[in-house]
């Protein structure tokens, strides 16, 4: 149950690694990496400056976290959430899971990206040669984290 | 009470956050923003569209009928973009 929100880069292999180690009761890990794009749409982006409000973004990764410990029986969970200045191929986030079977990994490390981009306090803004702008939230994430409230307490039956 | 911008609304208001005692009558979030409104020609301009405004009191999300106190600590923000 480790939550990290970091200007630092991060080594995703020794993250994972760091997650299962010592407990062989896990017998899958799912693990989810963001990282900057190039273009937003058809717009060329030279950079993507990560805002967050500390304090808050660590509160509410906890509690997405904890709901996923409550839908899925998981031996571990980690996110590691970047902000500051990025580049084009850097990496952002980390999600990773860890469980018994697949399955409560796959479904859980899903259900925590999309929660974290639809509650988790972080801005985007893009530069690019245009000029800089804050990214606008997409509604297809709203439906994307919508789609875990139908399934509240189902896999936890 | 202490108040936070975050995004667009930190560079439309031009501060990324301030100390404010509001009068007796502003008893919720949706009083609050209105207060706001009247505070300059900024706040009027980056709350015009106040639909799309975030609000987080004490750190949690809060509804615009959620009740303020004096010590609170209230952000605003627009949806949030990360992952």
């Amino acid at each position: 149950m480790t939550i990290r929100v970091q200007r630092e880069d991060f080594d995703p292999a020794a993250e994972v690694a760091a997650l299962t180690a010592g407990d062989r009761s896990i017998g899958g890990v799912v693990s989810f990496l963001g990282l900057v794009r190039d273009m937003a749409g058809d717009r060329p982006i030279d950079a993507m400056t990560l805002e967050h409000y500390p304090g808050m973004t660590e509160r509410t990764l906890a509690e997405i976290e904890a709901e996923a410990q409550r839908r899925w029986p998981l031996a571990a969970t980690l996110i590691v959430h970047r902000y500051g200045r990025l580049e084009p191929g850097d990496r952002i986030v980390l999600v990773a899971t860890a469980s018994a079977h697949r399955q409560a990994a796959f479904d859980a490390c899903n259900f925590l990206i999309d929660w974290l981009k639809t509650q988790a306090p972080f801005w985007k803004l893009e530069e690019g040669p245009a000029g800089a702008r804050w990214v606008e939230a997409k509604d297809g994430d709203d439906d994307a984290a919508a789609r875990w409230s139908d399934t509240a307490g189902k896999a936890a039956e | 009470m202490k108040l936070l911008y975050f995004a667009w609304l930190k560079t439309k208001i031009g501060i990324a956050e301030e100390e404010v005692s509001p009068p007796p009558e502003v008893r919720d979030v949706a009083a609050l923003i209105d207060w706001l409104k009247g505070r300059g020609p900024a706040y009027a301009e980056a709350l015009a569209n106040d639909a799309v405004v975030k609000v987080a009191v004490n750190q949690e999300f809060a509804r615009r009928d959620a009740p303020l106190a004096a010590g609170d600590e209230v952000a605003l923000f627009p949806p949030v973009t990360g992952g």
